[in-house]
């Protein structure tokens, strides 16, 4: 059985009188250790995609299930909980909240599981330690570049150990190399710890690092070249 | 689970210019709201501890102030004869008839005039009062136009010093001495010997109040059943504090009110202020708080994270306006007694209880501040926010 059902989903935004279709009728399967690259031009349906798999929107109908949790019957707190436990976020703007360090930046997710102080410290020293920052607990955002700071998004991502992974653009706004590094820990990420990952990239050279790859064009699927 | 404090501290610290202005407006509104209830307070202490437990006063039924009270001499004199009175240290009966009168007399130093309470009192009179106490001169011979004034009128009216002389009615009565009553109502009068001052003010026919220091205060209940079933005597009697308690009342819940009505025109302002601080605050970190929702904090989380940090900077306001309020403790200032509508001399009151309502009013000021911009923060739409780059 799939890690990830996206069933029949289609979703729509209201803008004015016009109605959007963003997703139409879309399916989709990801298998536990996969590691899928989304691609497709600005407005295809990526990022919607992936906010669907994670919990953070919800189909205008159809089913999307994630390790035999039916999202689409989630509402508030329910659903804001299933997140915690189940998904960790990466964004291309990395969203480290600014006014705390690293290590609590990373700490946060872990907030939200029952976990004495002393353990959280510890796991999140220790997902620093994973993306190659245990140097750099006690800095601030605004004191890392930006590569640094994606690792640290990262290493909050999985801190909590989830399910999926969900990466949006995680690359997008980094430099060549410092992109290659983030997509390198990705890669360790999925082979030696076993995760999950679904990231959406413009990048053919980010996409190549993914197993498949899935073309997303005015919200309908197709495999792109394996 | 709670976003952790230390997020919401670091945060309001980020913005110190808005913070400062926040906390500082409702400061100034906890110190105006801590001073008026200072105000109240000093107010009705003075009156509420000038009476004692222990001393019954009796006034004319129906009274409501020594002013309006008469008290027959027959009437005065069976109650001194009552065996419910005290007998003081040398034996004789703590009881005092006191004639009661306002005198209007020219303030020191500034234009105008106002009412003093003028008392004619029998010379038991301070062994049943024992707040009151000379602190300078001596205490007026009996039978002679000699009266002492309390330290805090001769501050404020005329002719008050030692030595000088105060004219009552058609007589001059010189000053041979002052004293303190504890911050009592006595502090706000000139005690003189009823013999002598009756006659000169054309009172000889009633006294005002009778007081007596009860040889059991546990029976008060049947004492007062008693008297005030008496006939001859068509009396009201009260313990001596009650009395003042209720004379203190009306004032004070007026200074109250109006003290409270200031203060909540005032707050508005300040909730203004901090609502104005908090929506800049969630307008300027949407996605910080799209981050947090993603993360799995709920929104009710996120709300009570914004709440805290329009409460928190608010509550250091309340803080500081306690600070600012504290040196009024104990100044000194006086207003008309509407219920007697004589001059009370009286000291602000700074009370823990008051501070506690001024620091709860601060948290309230600081939790309507941030209510809507919090709830505007909790309820913001997920994707689209996370969308928006």
């Amino acid at each position: 059985m799939a890690l990830v059902e996206v069933k029949n989903v289609r979703k729509t935004y209201r803008r004015e009188a016009e109605e959007l279709t963003v997703l139409d009728g879309l399916s989709l399967e990801i298998a536990e250790g996969d590691f899928v690259a989304l691609m497709g031009p600005s407005g295809s349906g990526k990022t919607t995609l992936l906010n669907l798999i994670g919990g953070v929107d919800q189909p205008s109908s159809g089913d999307v299930v994630v390790g035999g949790t039916r999202l689409t019957g989630l509402r508030g707190k329910q659903l804001a909980r299933w997140r915690a436990r189940n998904i960790g976020y990466i964004f291309q703007l990395y969203n480290l909240i600014p006014v705390l360090t690293a290590l609590q930046n990373v700490e946060l997710p872990l907030l939200l599981v029952k976990m004495s102080g002393k353990e959280r410290r510890e796991r999140a020293r220790h997902a620093l330690d994973i993306v190659g920052l245990e140097d750099r607990l006690k800095h601030f955002p605004r004191q890392l570049s930006g590569g640094q700071e994606q690792r640290v998004a990262i290493a909050r991502a999985v801190v909590s150990d989830p399910t999926v992974l969900l990466a949006d653009e995680p690359t997008g706004d980094l430099d060549r190399k410092a992109g290659a590094d983030i997509l390198t820990l990705l890669d360790r990420l999925n082979k030696e710890f076993k995760k999950t990952i679904v990231m959406v990239t413009h990048d053919p050279t980010a996409a190549e690092r993914a197993h498949r790859r899935l073309h997303l064009d005015k919200g309908v699927l197709s495999n792109g070249p394996s | 689970m709670p976003i952790p404090i230390s997020y919401n501290v670091r945060n309001v610290i980020q913005r110190p210019w808005s913070t400062l202005a926040t906390t500082i407006g409702i400061a100034l509104v906890v110190a105006i709201l801590i001073g008026a209830f200072a105000l109240a307070s000093g107010f009705q202490a003075a009156l509420v501890e000038t009476g004692s437990d222990s001393n019954a006063m009796v006034l004319r039924t129906g009274a409501d102030s020594e002013i309006s009270s008469g008290i027959s001499l027959d009437a005065a004199h069976i109650l001194k004869a009552l065996p419910d009175v005290a007998p003081g240290p040398d034996g004789r009966p703590l009881v005092s008839a006191d004639m009661v009168v306002l005198m209007n007399q020219p303030r020191l130093g500034q234009e105008g005039s106002s009412n003093v309470t003028v008392r004619g009192i029998d010379p038991p009179s301070l062994a049943l009062r024992p707040r009151v106490k000379l602190v300078a001169g001596r205490m007026f011979a009996p039978g002679s136009d000699e009266v002492i004034v309390a330290q805090r009128i001769a501050r404020r009216f005329a002719h008050c010093g030692i030595g000088d002389r105060l004219r009552f009615g058609q007589r001059d009565f010189t000053v041979v001495g002052q004293f303190t009553a504890g911050g009592s109502g006595f502090d706000s009068e000139v005690w003189g010997d009823n013999a002598v001052l009756m006659p000169a003010l054309n009172r000889e026919g009633a006294y005002q109040s009778v007081t007596f220091r009860m040889r059991d205060p546990s029976r008060f209940a049947e004492l007062k059943r008693r008297l005030e079933s008496d006939r001859r005597l068509g009396v009201e009697v009260r313990t001596e504090r009650a009395w003042y308690a209720g004379q203190s009342r009306l004032m004070s819940t007026v200074l109250r009110a109006g003290g409270i009505l200031i203060t909540l025109i005032m707050a508005v302002g300040a909730i203004f202020g901090a609502m104005n601080t908090m929506y800049a605050a969630v307008g300027q970190r949407t996605r910080e708080i799209a981050v947090l929702l993603t993360l799995g904090f709920t929104p009710g989380a996120v709300m009570r994270a914004f709440l805290f940090e329009s409460v928190f900077p608010a509550l250091i306001g309340g803080a500081l306006g306690c600070l600012i309020a504290l040196p009024i403790n104990g100044v000194t200032t006086s207003t008309t007694n509407w219920s007697s509508f004589s001059e009370i001399a009286f000291a602000f009151r700074v009370t823990p209880a008051g501070m506690i309502a001024g620091l709860i009013f601060a948290a309230i000021m600081g939790a309507f501040g941030g209510f809507l911009p919090a709830r505007q923060a909790a309820r913001q739409s997920l994707a689209m926010t996370l969308r928006a780059g």
